[in-house]
């Protein structure tokens, strides 16, 4: 694991430290002021945001997928480039570029940004199946996610999961590869197989959620 | 051929009505006379005179009305096989309007004769043909669309009808007044309540065109939804203008109270439907013993629930709408597969009959009913629908863009304003008109008719074309998948996970708050049984698992492979990640190979197992892995299975346990299984009851030798696969003795296996250790 310092971000709302981080994520000058006071009252202020602070938000424990989400903010995939592992704490930038993740694409975009929308988006997912940085999501992760989500259904979800999860693999296989000789194999889903299997999800317009543009200062307790 | 002979059946119907409809003027006066006038004895008292027995007699009348509907029903439903026989014409034109066309002809020709055609009666129209339609809809409604475009579809709804009612009525009273002396006598009061029953988009007509365009689903739910939800706007102002007309009047008294009667219509509806939702719900619980008439429970209850609003003068459709959406998911946990087909496939019937007879009855009404042709009007109510209906969708759009995550495109908004069209609702509101209290009301008739006509012809007929020129987006047609239901909730947890981060109770947060509070409270209720707590992924995955073989049995049991079933990728295909390099890989040479695969065919040849679609992969003895039949019939095999191998075994059997108490113990207790049988002549069987994600589980060598991806076969005995060991799995030490994991389902097992199953269950993770140490 890699442990990068954050340092050098300042406490202080600061004018032009706003504008380059939206200019970076796309977010508008209010909503980067909300979201900063929501990430200092979850870090207690301080300059850093820890696993342990997310832990404590009350209304994510029912989550049942609440540990990979709490684990997406901390994968450098999702806030540098080719680098992976993950880190212990993260800054306002991090916090804020994982978020850019679920901004709605804006009206008036060409083919091609919708297309590069939709592959940031489906890589954010992918990223967060894919638990050992390889590329690939291998039948193991995909029966975990599978797991996770069936996780509050006590044992009737944990044995159909496997069979859900096997289903789910000879579908991503069978579309992909398409007819396969019995001793050809199928190592795991890569990005673009990822990418096929969900065409019919409409991920840019579905995973978005909607970010306030006034304090209306409805936060949790 | 067909063609000639259907004509020719038509026109004998068409013929045989036109004296028989003709003589009442609707089928719902007609009484039918006890008298029959062809009773030969009409005395009665006098037996002096024998008359001979009548053998034949001819009594029409008393038969009538019943007879009268069918043939109405019959003739519809001809129609409807009629079109489709024409392939070219039911491509350019929309059976809506072939169906008017038809009515018109029928009335034409009853009205030749000399007959008055049938009208519309409205409380028909209300009471029997709509309900159907609506329930249709109302049922199969795609709930998480709706939801979601929820305030979109109220916007336009409301507020959009409203601004329509008053534009439409406001400027037909400015042309009223300018054109002077024939349309003075129109006051604002009518012209407002004109206006206010024009304006309402019909959902049997939106139903209609669109079902055949294919227009993706968000516009679809949009304009659907609207046409829906603004009956409550049309109830109250209908009634609010229509009270005050007489009067002449309106105060800002009654407007104020027409706000609160329109919250206590459309609110009021739901509630009534709701509860009656509640109620068909709750009575399903009780059905499994009687599955026969679960189907009637749903009609009766939504019809109910329609009715009674009707009585206190609620919103009918909203309350029917309530219902169905209600009560729909947890009837569908509680009833059988075949009542879930049967009224599936009544209400498509119904709805489709109903559909094509108020087409053909538009075609009829307006041969028959009295016109009053006014140029003006006409053509201005035309106009001020069209540029209403426009100005309304545009200027709300840009209100509700700056609130919806995804905006609306032009395009959109496009297809919105041409898809609202008029239909029967508003004719038959109009008619229900009081003629002393309306003396325009044949004019207003003339006008609504010619407005659905234009609105159902020239749009109903363009609207195809446009979309294809414009390059709509489509409604997508593949199948849902499992992948895609699995990221579909994925998403949903992982955006209200994200939505709690930002610390904002938004869409999600709800929605979620919804779904938890409905599977603690309200699927224990509703739900009977074991199925109350199945999660949403698991029964689509049972759903998706039962079409499979349903579509394999149907598809002739195996010889020709449905096209979802991917049997061309085997479990075996799939291998788990490569280990860490730290574990020597042996390799087996392929003489080995050969040598082994040869001992197993030998030895097993005379068991056939069957495949399941989704388990192929390591089925070690775990027949509970499949969630395939009802854990029942599972455990009663398993112990015919385990009594039989009482007798085959030399190391005493278990008491047949519950599979889980099975497992543990098994799995936790090295000496259970004893069995030193094992020598070198015998090709031991490993199998391995560990998951697969335990270390120890990928210890045991395994060569598959594979017979080749098999495909599915159906039900009936048990065929011993042994995939092939084409990947190496990490092992320790490699064996003298080729250990082989078989893959085996569970069912009825063959003779043969009875050797084999045994094995399957004595050897335990303990024995692989040993192996791997």
């Amino acid at each position: 694991m890699i442990t990068i310092v954050m340092g050098s971000f300042q406490s202080l709302p600061d004018d032009h430290q706003y504008r380059t981080l939206s200019q970076k994520t796309g977010f508008s000058l209010e909503q980067i002021a909300i979201l900063h006071n929501r990430f200092k009252q979850l870090s207690q202020n301080e300059e850093t945001l820890r696993r342990d602070d997310l832990k404590t938000i009350q209304d994510l424990e029912s989550n049942p997928i609440r540990s990979q989400i709490i684990e997406a903010f901390f994968d450098s995939r999702n806030f540098q480039k080719d680098v992976v592992g993950s880190v212990e704490e993260i800054g306002f930038e991090e916090f804020l570029t994982v978020m850019s993740y679920f901004r709605a694409p804006p009206q008036h975009i060409t083919e091609e940004q919708r297309e590069e929308i939709r592959r940031a988006k489906l890589r954010f997912l992918f990223n967060m199946h894919d638990t050992d940085n390889d590329g690939t999501i291998t039948l193991e992760e995909y029966r975990h996610v599978v797991e996770e989500l069936l996780s509050r259904s006590g044992a009737l979800g944990r044995e159909t999961a496997k069979g859900i999860a096997d289903a789910a693999m000879l579908e991503v296989a069978s579309i992909s590869v398409g007819p396969m000789a019995p001793d050809e194999f199928y190592e795991g889903i890569t990005f673009e197989h990822f990418l096929k299997i969900l065409n019919g999800v409409e991920i840019e317009t579905r995973m978005n959620i909607h970010f306030l543009n006034m304090d209306a200062t409805v936060l949790c307790k | 051929m067909e063609l000639k002979m259907f004509i020719l059946v038509l026109g004998l119907l068409v013929g045989s009505l036109m004296p028989l409809g003709g003589a009442a003027s609707s089928p719902d006066t007609g009484t039918g006379h006890g008298g029959s006038h062809g009773n030969k004895n009409p005395g009665n008292g006098t037996t002096y005179s024998k008359k001979p027995f009548p053998v034949l007699s001819f009594d029409y009348e008393h038969v009538r009305l019943p007879f009268e509907i069918s043939l109405w029903v019959l003739l519809a439903s001809l129609m409807k096989l009629g079109f489709h026989l024409i392939p070219r014409v039911s491509s350019i034109v929309p059976e809506s309007c072939l169906l008017i066309v038809v009515g018109l002809l029928v009335g034409g020709l009853i009205k030749m004769v000399g007959e008055d055609p049938p009208v519309l009666e409205s409380k028909i129209f209300f009471f029997y043909l709509l309900p159907p339609i609506i329930l249709d809809a109302g049922y199969f409604m795609p709930i998480r669309q709706f939801t979601e475009n929820l305030g979109t579809i109220l916007m336009f709804a409301v507020v959009g009808t409203l601004w329509n009612s008053f534009f439409v009525g406001g400027l037909l009273y400015g042309v009223c007044q300018l054109e002077g002396h024939k349309l003075a006598y129109v006051d604002l009061l009518s012209c407002l309540l004109f206006g206010s029953i024009i304006s309402a988009v019909d959902p049997v007509a939106v139903l209609a065109v669109f079902e055949e365009i294919h227009i993706n689903e968000l516009l679809h739910i949009l304009v659907f939804g609207e046409s829906l939800l603004n009956d409550a706007v049309t109830v109250v102002l209908y009634h609010l203008f229509e009270e005050y007309s007489s009067v002449g009047s309106i105060t800002f008294m009654d407007v104020f109270l027409g706000i609160v009667c329109f919250l206590v219509v459309s609110l009021g509806g739901i509630v009534v439907g709701a509860i009656y939702g509640i109620l068909a719900a709750f009575t399903s619980r009780f059905t499994s013993h009687t599955r026969v008439i679960e189907p009637l429970f749903v009609f009766v209850y939504s019809y109910m629930a329609y009715l009674s609003a009707e009585v206190f003068h609620l919103s009918g459709i909203m309350a029917l709408i309530a219902c169905g959406a209600v009560m729909r998911p947890y009837v569908e946990a509680n009833i059988s597969h075949k009542s879930h087909t049967t009224i599936k496939y009544f209400l498509k019937m119904w709805s489709s009959v109903s559909d094509t007879l108020i087409f053909i009855f538009l075609g009829v009404s307006t041969v028959a009913g009295p016109h009053q042709w006014n140029w003006t009007f006409v053509v201005a109510t035309v106009i001020f629908c069209l540029v209403a209906r426009v100005l309304g969708v545009v200027g709300l759009t840009f209100v509700i863009n700056k609130f919806r995550i995804v905006k609306l495109t032009s395009k959109d908004q496009f297809i919105i304003a041409y898809g609202g069209l008029r239909g029967a609702i508003a004719f038959s509101l109009v008619y229900l008109l009081n003629p002393k209290h309306f003396p325009m009301r044949n004019m207003f008739l003339t006008a609504i008719i010619t407005v659905i006509f234009f609105t159902v012809f020239v749009q109903g007929m363009t609207i195809r074309p446009l979309v294809d020129l414009l390059a709509v987006k489509k409604k997508q047609e593949t199948k849902r998948s499992i992948n895609e239901e699995i990221h579909t909730q994925f998403l949903d947890h992982l955006l209200t996970g994200i939505e709690d981060i930002c610390g904002h109770y938004g869409h999600h947060h709800w929605k979620d708050k919804l779904n938890r509070f409905n599977k603690k409270y309200v699927k224990k209720c509703l739900i009977a049984g074991e199925r109350s707590k199945e999660p949403q992924l698991i029964a689509f995955y049972h759903k998706m698992e039962m079409k499979q073989a349903i579509e394999l049995v149907e598809s002739g049991g195996g010889a020709k492979l449905p096209s979802a079933l991917p049997s061309t990728v085997s479990m075996q295909n799939i291998q788990p990640k490569k280990p860490s390099q730290d574990r020597a890989l042996p390799q087996l040479s392929k003489a080995r190979e050969e040598e082994i695969r040869k001992i197993l065919r030998t030895n097993l040849q005379r068991t056939r197992q069957r495949l399941r679609s989704y388990n192929r992969h390591t089925l070690i003895a775990d027949p509970y892995e499949d969630g395939w039949n009802e854990m029942l019939l599972k455990r009663k095999k398993m112990k015919e299975l385990e009594k039989k191998m009482n007798n085959y075994l030399t190391v005493p059997a278990p008491p047949p346990d519950s599979p889980t108490i099975t497992r543990a113990r098994l799995a936790s207790d090295p000496q259970a299984w004893g069995l030193k049988s094992v020598t070198e002549s015998i090709p031991t069987i490993k199998v391995d009851l560990a998951s697969p994600q335990s270390p120890e589980s990928v210890n045991v060598v395994d060569e598959f030798s594979k017979k080749g991806s098999q495909p599915k076969e159906e039900e009936g005995g048990l065929t011993m696969k042994v995939p092939s060991p084409a990947k190496q799995r990490k092992d320790k030490t490699p064996d003298e003795e080729p250990q082989q994991r078989l893959m085996r389902c569970l069912s009825d097992p063959g003779p043969a296996l009875v050797f084999v199953s045994p094995v399957l269950l004595c050897l335990t993770k303990v024995h692989s250790r040993q192996y791997a140490m």
